[in-house]
């Protein structure tokens, strides 16, 4: 099992989950120990952490980065405003929650999310992320499988 | 001549803690020309604002995470400007703690931020866990981390006991010989130097021009703080005050300028709970406001301005806030050609952009 590597991205948050977040990967928190790396590029990303209500400039670019985040991923809508967009409810470019524009595995309450209940979270993740890969083990076939040694070369 | 190369930086980058685009045009290493594109993080703050003036306490700590202290006592300061309401004293010494708290975390999360973005990551892991003790301070004192939903027009909803007044004042005695260190390493570290000394150079006559506040104005020459020149809601008498300022302009100034207001937030901190009385915590007021009022408050990023016209009613009429981030961005088209690429997000980080609050 390989450490799961983050990707963060702001969707129009107010920061405050931000903070938190930033607060997780530094000396008090520290995530590292569950082998999580702040990853900026979503090609190296396994989970992704998303803060803020999506607004609508930001909507395309948070579909891409999800496109671009290889299986098996998962997504974690940090903050009661990437829940459910509640804090800016009566604002009227966004999306009201990161569940509407991309699907979402794990939900963190809190305005702002204290970061023990992100690491909570997280560990929540952790697992959930393990049986989506372990899924996507016993799915693929047998055909499927590169096995270079075994495999009958048309070639030859 | 050699071909110009354009690379788009953002809005999605290790370096930025939010989102902001800028596009870069560059001659082998060298920026050219810079576009700025701004809005990523525009959620219509202002028209959720107009929906219920009490509300609106809480929902102004929203508009930014960072200053969120800033936002709110600005917005109570202009509704009881409208209302002509006097806010009692302890309620101004409690709020000034908390604004210089803030000012705290806000300029250590900077600095650490300008550490992480000139590759020095032993000083940004430092600076974060120092801010990590204010942080537990403000919690300590507000309950919240982050959101203290303190402040109420006419004055503020919780109070400081001496219990934590006397564990306040233990705590700034620890953490003041810690900051102390940090600030020699900002001082005089030759990596730190040689990444930010002479780089992104705004000069007194540019900065005029792009009309910059805050940290970015006092680094150029401009001694400018609100917290001198008539501001309503700030306790500033029997404390002593003087504006940190510098003539360079440079990276390195701006970083100076924050630390050397990091140990004076935490001398006024000092100087405020010595000067707690005992007294009314809010001014009672009925009924809504009717009119137009205005306020300013110094925010970590520099001046935060609130204006608001009620019409008497829950509803308000319009609500428009100038916030420090949006002056002090727009300057980096000034900044940025001339400089080398990989001292682009250094410089972007060092004028502190504060994405949420300038689209809001």
């Amino acid at each position: 099992m390989k450490s799961p590597w983050i990707l963060h991205f702001d969707t129009g948050s107010c920061n405050g989950c931000d903070l938190e977040i930033w607060a997780l990967l530094t000396p008090k928190y520290d995530v590292e120990r569950f082998g999580m790396v702040n990853k900026a590029n979503p090609k190296h990303a396994d989970i992704l952490l998303i803060t803020g209500p999506v607004t609508k400039k930001c909507e395309e670019r948070l579909r891409k980065l999800y496109e671009q985040t290889p299986e098996p991923k998962l997504v974690i809508a940090c903050g009661d405003c990437a829940s459910t967009g509640a804090p800016f409810m009566d604002c009227y470019n966004h999306n009201h929650g990161v569940n509407n524009v991309i699907p979402v595995d794990v939900f963190v309450p809190g305005c702002a999310c204290r970061p023990e209940a992100i690491i909570d979270a997280v560990i929540i993740g952790i697992n959930k992320w393990k049986e989506k890969a372990e899924a996507m083990e016993t799915n693929v076939s047998h055909e499927d499988k590169i096995m270079p040694d075994d495999s009958p070369r048309s070639d030859q | 001549m050699s071909r110009i190369s354009t690379i788009p930086f953002g809005p999605q980058h290790p370096s930025f803690l939010e989102p902001l685009h800028l596009k870069l045009n560059l001659e082998e290493e060298r920026v050219v020309s810079v576009e700025l594109s701004q809005g990523y993080n525009h959620r219509g703050m202002e028209y959720a604002m107009e929906k219920d003036w009490k509300r609106d306490a809480f929902l102004s700590e929203r508009v930014c995470g960072i200053c969120s202290f800033h936002h709110g006592t600005t917005y109570c300061q202009t509704i009881e400007a409208i209302a002509g309401l006097q806010v009692p004293e302890r309620a101004l010494i409690i709020r000034t703690i908390m604004l210089e708290l803030q000012r705290i975390t806000s300029h250590t999360l900077t600095l650490g931020h300008i550490a992480e973005a000139v590759g020095y990551e032993n000083l940004f892991m430092q600076f974060f866990r120092e801010r990590e003790e204010f942080m537990r301070l403000a919690n300590l004192i507000s309950g919240n981390r982050v959101h203290y939903s303190m402040n109420w027009p006419g004055g503020v909803r919780r109070d400081i006991s001496p219990e934590t007044a006397k564990e306040l004042e233990n705590k700034l005695d620890e953490m003041l010989p810690k900051l102390q260190m940090l600030d020699g390493v900002v001082r005089k570290d030759s990596t730190w130097l040689k990444r930010t000394k002479g780089i992104g150079v705004l000069t007194k006559e540019q900065a005029t021009t792009w009309a910059v506040v805050g940290p970015v104005a006092r680094a150029s020459g401009i001694p400018y703080d609100v917290r001198l020149s008539g501001n309503a809601g700030y306790h500033l008498e029997g404390i002593r005050f003087e504006p940190v300022w510098r003539e360079e302009g440079d990276c390195w100034a701006r970083a100076m300028v924050r630390m050397d207001e990091t140990l004076q937030s935490v001398d006024l901190i000092r100087q405020c709970l010595g000067q707690l009385r005992d007294g009314p915590l809010v001014a009672q007021f009925k009924g809504h406001p009717n009119g137009e009022g205005f306020s300013r408050n110094e925010a970590p990023r520099g001046e935060l301005m609130y204006w608001i016209r009620a019409k008497g009613e829950s509803k308000l009429d319009r609500v428009k806030i100038r916030t420090p981030a949006f002056v002090n961005i727009p300057p980096l088209a000034e900044m940025l050609p001339g400089c080398e690429f990989p001292d682009v997000p250094v410089i972007v980080v060092s004028v502190d952009p504060c994405v949420c609050c300038t689209d809001r």
